[in-house]
């Protein structure tokens, strides 16, 4: 049986408020899991969720379902400061990158659910004259790759965020930037039960508290997985899990190239409107942008040792606030609200695993590190092509495993920004 | 800031260490195939939980020691002397 969640409209809207807000139903419905589907997906974050999704919509399959151990959005998703943008440097991950970006800037409308997508642009600042001409570089990459980016000088930069300080003796002063006006930031909840709302309104069950503890295996083929809520079988299986990766393949019997560490962020209370998009620091990786609610949004590196712990320690913070401080003195004043960690999968060329496993049946959407919330829509798209086919989509090829020991790595890794 | 201990030089700031990959690792020989050497280079066990991990104690005594620490609350059972 179907769920039919309410069509959110202006008129919808109105109707409630003068019927006392009485008839709205649950965007969704949390499922018991059934014992067999058609294609199970392992992880409610929101590339399991865009999957499940694009599964229905695109491929006409809706026996699907996807498995959360905890509550759906509740990792990474969940806990990511949410920037949007495509300036990378290789066209593989341009094409990819900027696939996600077009569908992110209709999404709202195709899932009937505000995802609060704002295109307010990001500049990531130069510091020196090198830096800029580095950026410069790879400005022009990325424009024969087809991304919309431009070189701003220092009197621009400061001209779209006032606030920034303008004096050349500041320990990071302002030299230029990179400027990408398509990016912006979205609401990350929203994202991920907007695709929930719009999968389960096709059929897809999702069920939350239901942890994948193993593999059932016939001749090198899942066909099974057991979970805290039973067994489920499936013809074929799609794994989101994000930091979690590596267990999930040790309990299948594999590794992957990744290793799991934390990365932290970090709100201030929340203050009036000041700044106009995000700005990010390319020499100490730092960045800061203010969401809705007023609050100052920032982040930076990583935790330095491997971890699963999903809350990071006071060095990187301090770090990631320090450089932010030198670059915008007046916020100085402001208090820390809240800090907070997640669990991201980095990968050795630091971009993401997409293809089949070493295990027939199972399908791989993973290691996009400190970046892939911006990768939903087209991370959803590829995997769910994957399940529904058993083949590569053209745009997924280049990110299959196999490309390690081909040495066919696609290498983000210079180009110095990772979320 | 963790507190971590170097078989060599006794408790020092995590600042000083850092970590390089699994532990125990056997390096495959010069003629071996592509997949042996990745396996080797860039796979990982990233385990959750208990693990022996490879660091280098480099802004200090600068020698490799294994690490038994645990990936959830990072606390550390034992330092030992790298055995190669
Ligand atoms: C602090 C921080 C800031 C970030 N900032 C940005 C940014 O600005 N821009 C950007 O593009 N990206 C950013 N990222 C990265 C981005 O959040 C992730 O790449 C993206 O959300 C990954 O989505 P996912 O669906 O693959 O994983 P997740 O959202 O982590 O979902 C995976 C889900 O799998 C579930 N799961 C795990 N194990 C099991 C199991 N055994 N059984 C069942 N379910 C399981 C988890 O509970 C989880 O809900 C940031 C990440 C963090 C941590
Ligand atoms: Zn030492």
């Amino acid at each position: 049986m179907r769920f039919r969640h309410t069509p959110y409209s202006g008129w919808r809207l109105l109707r409630e408020a003068l019927a006392d807000q009485q008839g709205w139903t649950p965007a969704w419905e949390d499922r018991d899991p059934s014992n067999k589907y058609d294609i199970v997906i392992i992880g409610g974050g929101g590339h399991g969720l865009a999957t499940a999704y694009y599964l229905a919509r695109s491929h006409g399959i809706e026996n699907v379902a996807v498995l959360e151990k905890g509550w759906i959005g509740g990792g990474n998703t969940g806990r990511n400061t949410t920037i949007i943008r495509s300036n990378y440097f290789h066209p593989q991950s341009a094409a990819l990158y900027d696939l996600s970006v077009s569908l992110y800037e209709s999404l709202s409308k195709e899932l009937n659910y505000n995802i609060m997508f704002s295109q307010r642009g990001m500049m990531e600042i130069a510091h020196d004259q090198p830096e800029l001409e580095a950026m410069a570089r790879a400005a022009n990459a990325m424009r024969i790759n087809g991304v919309d980016i431009e070189v701003i000088d220092r009197e621009e930069a400061l001209r779209r965020e006032p606030l920034l300080d303008p004096s050349p003796r500041s320990r990071w002063p302002i030299c230029g930037a990179l400027l990408q006006r398509r990016a912006g930031t979205a609401r990350h909840d929203a994202v991920a039960w907007g695709y929930a709302r719009a999968a389960a309104s096709r059929g897809v069950h999702i069920i939350q508290g239901c942890e994948v503890l193993g593999f059932r295996q016939d001749h090198r083929r899942v066909i099974a997985v057991q979970t805290n809520r039973g067994e489920v079988r499936a013809e074929r299986f799609g794994l989101a899990v994000a930091g979690n990766s590596s267990v999930l393949a040790g309990l299948a019997g594999f590794e992957l190239p990744l290793q799991s560490y934390t990365l932290q962020a970090m709100v201030s209370e929340p203050v009036k409107p000041c700044l106009n998009m995000v700005s990010l620091s390319t020499s100490t990786g730092s960045y800061i942008s203010q969401s809705d609610k007023g609050e100052l949004v920032m982040g930076g590196n990583l935790d330095r040792s491997p971890s699963y712990a999903q809350r990071g320690g006071f060095r990187i913070t301090q770090s990631v606030i320090a450089p932010l401080l030198e670059m915008f003195p007046c916020f100085s004043t402001l208090k820390l609200m809240r800090q907070w960690g997640g669990t991201i999968d980095a990968s050795p060329d630091n971009s993401p695993i997409i293809g089949p496993a070493p295990l027939d049946g199972l399908y791989l959407n993973c290691g996009w590190g400190t970046g892939g919330f911006k990768a939903i829509p087209a991370g959803g798209t590829m995997l769910a092509h994957l399940l529904a086919t058993g083949r590569h989509h053209p745009l997924s090829e280049p990110f299959d495993y196999r490309r390690f020991a081909r040495g066919e790595l696609v290498d983000e890794g210079h180009a110095g920004v990772a979320h | 800031m963790q507190i971590l201990p170097c078989p060599y030089c006794g408790p020092r700031s995590d600042a000083e260490f850092h970590y390089v990959g699994d532990a125990d690792k056997p390096r495959p020989s010069r003629d071996c195939s592509d997949e042996q050497w990745v396996q080797y280079l860039l796979m990982r066990r990233n385990a959750r939980g208990a693990a022996r991990e490879l660091w280098v104690h480099r802004s200090g005594c600068g020698r490799w020691l294994v690490l038994v620490r645990d990936t959830v609350n990072h606390e550390v059972q034992a330092a030992e002397p790298m055995n190669r």
